[in-house]
């Protein structure tokens, strides 16, 4: 038989790199992000956030600023709390501020706001607002927080004597320390993983739009879960749900910094409600960067048993971490250090135990997910420099050391040494991908022949093994509400097709990528489909899009429907064929007889047939609606080895290559995938090598713009080598694909790190932690010791 | 063209008001701003151009770039008085009615922009190292671009958009 089911390929189904069909407006200039929008009669919402990181506030004084022409309203704590809403409650259970009233608890902590007919006027007001403060020492790390007498951050707390968050642990503490009785060897490793912020370049922002005739409430928002967004305003604030609508319209970037809400939002939406106008605020980058969610800042220290032949037997981590003034981490399981448990799913490790304290700083609020399913960054990055420790501690090459410890492909699935479950992977094939591609046996060689000359030469291999696509419910929630994720799919008589979802992309592609699987169910042509999110009024509800969700999830929801519809169509056109439906065939984009396959309808008939001919007692339309609940996270796997250079004169340090060879499952646009490599990667550089964010012993963010924070540019970005030939399809997803978005930032900064220490071997050097400023490099070349990246304690000095 | 604010106080007159005269993407145009105002302000509220971005207010993201008689400029760090007499081009001013610019062309066929948010400077900037040079090198690009920050795409495929534009405008003069 001659198949007459239409090109997958050619119609942009799974496996096409199609180009993009969002660019057609962000390369005219005319996307419309949230800054982008202007209502009739707007306002402008400035912020005055408090220079100091711990004081007492003595008095608010706004009446100059209310004086000044083109004012409308000058919001402070005071006023909030008449109204309830002087605190908000955070994703973790905690509470957060929204304009400070008793305390300001870091730099940068919003205090006031001016609501005026144009920003440059509130801006003017906010400066003229006269706040006068009573110092109090500020907390800048963990060690501070817990001290003896420490002052308590969070005095506004009942049952919170002291700075400590939570004391977590999870594992097998009686395995784990039996296996260390029985190791040959034990090694240590102490490492920071520095504060980081996810930084896209557009900032937070958000337009309200409170209308007193209808009572509806729209906000325009920088969000990248809006569904989310409007059940916490209905919790909050007592709004009926239906009579809210968050609209996130392009989003200039988000990286996890727009999924929490900001207390600009809330203040533009009770001013939009008090001055019955529209309200827009948009944060500058000071503020975005001193105040918007963190990332990171953690201590790692852990110990891993080792047998002499190179087994691993067990792994102890304690983690200590800083949350900033608020526990507000934006992470839906319920682990008190999210995925931190994660660490070590790599390999084949029977006992493993982990212990998290986490406190309260003087710090903004840190912990959200920046590119990174809750803490899984830091997780990978500490197995992959503890196992190259070890590697080193035992004398054993890296990439054998590591061969021997993989979780073998037929051993899936497999229980991690914390207790998840993994289901699918090719580790040592996907290694051995990477160590040809870098030419290990040869860089090996060069790098001892490149030593007699005194120049020095290092490789690090990194791998991770990332739990992706929260949830399922039974684990993963956010205030309760469960983590799935939906889509909505109506085909149009024509055949032509809308399809909505509950994700929202911040530069993922989704509009491209969506249509391409509703492609591969239904034999629709991907350009037929058009794709629209962000809407609570129109989408249906979904927990949204970061933690490289929204394949696994939403992705998995568009399959659904779509086989949902095709059901349907399957019934049309036995009607059509007047035949039973037992008789029909589908092969992509038409139905056939069985006996007959000349005789056959397209998926487009059908359609027609749904609004024209349906068969009696069948209800018309084709549309449908699916929720997706996965039964279980996706775990890619990749492999990152960078070799690189250090000039010991100067410390500085030069990528000569990198290749990454990532198992993602099946690719849906193989050069959508490559992009969000490619990214990661470049993420992964940045804080290997210049991103981060610290603070001096006053709590002052020494970072609060791009001249201070650095981030990579064109110039010092290196090139990436990818590699796709390895491909285990994910076996729960419909459609077999795992997430991909994070990975690279996720595995990368390993590699890069391990690399740079890889070139210091025999110079006594464990440890260098993030960044490897050249400073910092050419300390531990010079003085061959470890460098600590740890903020500075007060009274150091 | 001008740029209207609320008269909210009897005493209008402390706001002092400068009328310039510029070009833009073509087009002349006359405005009345406060000495203050920013030129990215001008470009994105006066003139409803909203394709030149805000990223940073510091010069250093590029979000912002246009060009100015034929230079890249961060918009967000001049000031709107300080075109009087000049020509600006923006994103808005690269494609004609039916025809895309080939750079506008090089980073869709190139995937080199995912958020979109950095773009329209990108380009911009990529415009004017282009006037210049027709034919640059890889790192050529990326010097000239290093003025402008992506945080999606790690700028690989960002050179390779320009290189696709470079090659099809000397194609086009050839």
């Amino acid at each position: 038989m001659t198949t007459q089911a239409v090109d997958e390929i050619k119609i942009g189904g799974i496996g096409a790199s199609r180009k993009r069909v969002e660019d057609d407006r962000f390369i005219r200039g005319k996307g419309n992000y949230t800054d982008d929008i202007t209502l009739p009669g707007m306002l402008h919402m400035e912020i005055l956030r408090s220079p100091l990181a711990h004081a007492r506030i003595k008095s608010i004084d706004a009446s100059r600023a209310w004086e000044i022409p083109g004012v409308h309203l000058v919001l402070t704590g005071d006023m909030m709390a008449t109204r309830n809403l002087a605190w908000m409650p955070t994703l973790s259970y905690d509470t957060q501020a929204v304009l400070a009233t008793d305390k300001v608890r870091f730099q940068g902590q919003e205090v006031a706001c001016v609501i005026a007919d144009d920003p440059y006027i509130a801006k003017d007001a906010c400066e003229a607002i006269d706040v006068e403060y009573e110092p109090l020492p500020a907390i800048v790390n963990p060690t501070q927080a817990q001290a003896p007498g420490a002052p308590v951050i969070r005095d506004d707390k009942e049952n919170q004597p002291d700075n400590v968050i939570f004391d977590w642990e999870v594992g097998d503490k009686a395995g784990t320390d039996a296996a260390f009785e029985r190791a040959d060897v034990v090694s240590k490793l102490q490492l920071h993983y520095p504060r980081s912020h996810p930084s896209p370049i557009e900032c937070c922002g958000s337009i309200a739009d409170f209308n007193r005739a209808t009572s509806k409430l729209t906000v325009y928002m920088t969000t990248q879960a809006p569904h989310i967004i409007r059940a916490a305003v209905a919790l909050v604030a007592e709004l009926p749900e239906q009579m809210i609508r968050i609209i996130s319209p392009d989003i200039g970037g988000g990286f996890g910094n727009k999924v929490p809400v900001y207390p600009g939002y809330v203040c533009s939406i009770l001013a939009s409600i008090l001055l019955e106008r529209p309200v827009k605020w948009i944060e500058d980058k000071s503020g975005n960067l001193i105040s918007t969610g963190f990332a990171r800042d953690i201590y790692l220290d852990g110990e891993m048993a080792l047998r002499k032949d190179g087994k691993i037997l067990a792994v102890r981590m304690h983690t200590e971490s800083d949350h900033g003034a608020f526990f507000s981490d934006a992470q839906p399981s319920k682990f008190k250090i999210g995925l931190m448990h994660s660490a070590f799913a790599t390999y084949d490790i029977p006992f493993a135990h982990l212990t998290a304290r986490g406190t309260y700083t003087n710090k903004a609020p840190g912990g959200v997910a920046y590119r990174c399913s809750f803490r899984v960054t830091e997780a990978m990055f500490f197995q992959e420099r503890m196992v190259q420790a070890a590697a080193s501690d035992l004398g054993m090459d890296q990439a054998a050391f590591r061969r021997m410890n993989f979780v073998k492909d037929d051993d899936f699935p497999h229980r991690t040494p914390f207790g998840f479950l993994t289901d699918s992977g090719q580790y040592a094939k996907c290694l051995d991908v990477g160590l040809k591609a870098i030419d290990y046996d040869n860089f090996r060689a060069r790098q001892a022949e490149a030593r007699k000359r005194g120049k020095l030469l290092g490789l690090g291999i990194s791998t991770m093994t990332e739990p992706l696509g929260a949830g399922n419910s039974r684990e993963y929630d956010i205030l309760g509400i469960k983590m799935f994720d939906s889509a909505d799919l109506k085909v149009h008589m024509t055949g032509k097709a809308l399809l909505r979802t509950g994700a929202r992309g911040q530069g993922q592609g989704h509009e491209t990528t969506w249509a391409q699987i509703v492609a591969h169910e239904l034999g629709i042509p991907a350009e037929d489909v058009i794709v629209e999110e962000g809407d609570t009024d129109t989408a249906p509800f979904g927990m949204g899009t970061y933690a490289s969700r929204s394949t696994p999830v939403a992705g998995a929801a568009i399959a659904m429907v779509s086989r949902k519809i095709r059901a349907k169509a399957r019934k049309l056109a036995a009607h059509l064929l007047e035949v039973s439906e037992e008789d029909v065939e589908w092969e992509l984009g038409r139905f056939y007889v069985r006996s007959a396959p000349d005789r056959g309808v397209t998926i487009q008939e059908c359609a027609m047939a749904a609004y024209s001919n349906m068969p009696d007692g069948m209800e018309p339309g084709l549309e449908n609606t699916a929720y997706y609940d996965p039964p279980n996270l996706t775990w890619p796997f990749a492999v990152y080895i960078v070799t690189v250079e250090v000039d010991p004169e100067t410390g500085v340090w030069d990528v000569l290559n990198m290749v990454a060879v990532d198992d993602c499952g099946v690719r849906i646009n193989p050069m959508i995938v490559e992009g969000q490599i490619m990214g990661g990667l470049t993420e992964a550089y940045a804080m290997a090598n210049m991103q981060f964010i610290t603070f001096d012993a006053e709590g002052n963010c020494v970072g609060s713009n791009y001249m201070d924070y650095l981030l990579p540019t064109a110039w010092e970005t290196p090139g990436f080598e990818l590699h796709s030939e390895v491909v285990t399809p994910c076996p729960h997803h419909p459609i077999g694909a795992k997430g991909i978005g994070e990975c690279a930032a996720v595995g990368g900064p390993a590699a890069f790190v391990n690399a740079v220490i890889d070139a210091l071997d025999g110079l006594g050097v464990r440890n260098i932690d993030m960044p490897l400023l050249p400073d910092r490099v050419w300390e531990a070349v010079t003085y061959q010791r470890d460098v600590s990246g740890a903020p500075p304690v007060r009274g150091d000095e | 063209m001008t740029i209207v604010y609320d008269d909210t106080s009897e005493d209008t007159g402390s706001v002092p008001v400068r009328r310039i005269k510029f070009t833009i993407n073509g087009k002349k145009k006359i405005a009345e701003v406060e000495p203050r105002l920013l030129l990215s302000h001008l470009i994105r509220r006066g003139l409803a151009l909203t394709g030149t971005h805000m990223g940073c207010d510091t010069t250093n993201c590029g979000a912002c770039t246009v060009l100015v008689d034929g230079k890249p400029v961060k918009s967000c760090t001049m000031l709107a008085v300080q075109v009087d007499g000049h020509e600006i081009s923006t994103v808005e001013g690269l494609s004609g009615p039916s025809e895309l610019h080939p750079l506008q062309e090089g980073f869709k066929e190139e995937h080199g922009l995912q958020c979109g948010f950095c773009t329209p400077g990108m380009m911009m900037a990529a415009k004017a190292l282009l006037d210049e040079n027709p034919n640059p090198t890889e790192d050529e690009i990326r010097w000239a671009l290093s003025g402008n920050l992506c945080r999606c795409t790690g700028y690989q495929n960002i050179v390779k958009s320009v290189l696709w534009a470079a090659e099809k405008l000397r194609g086009s003069e050839a």
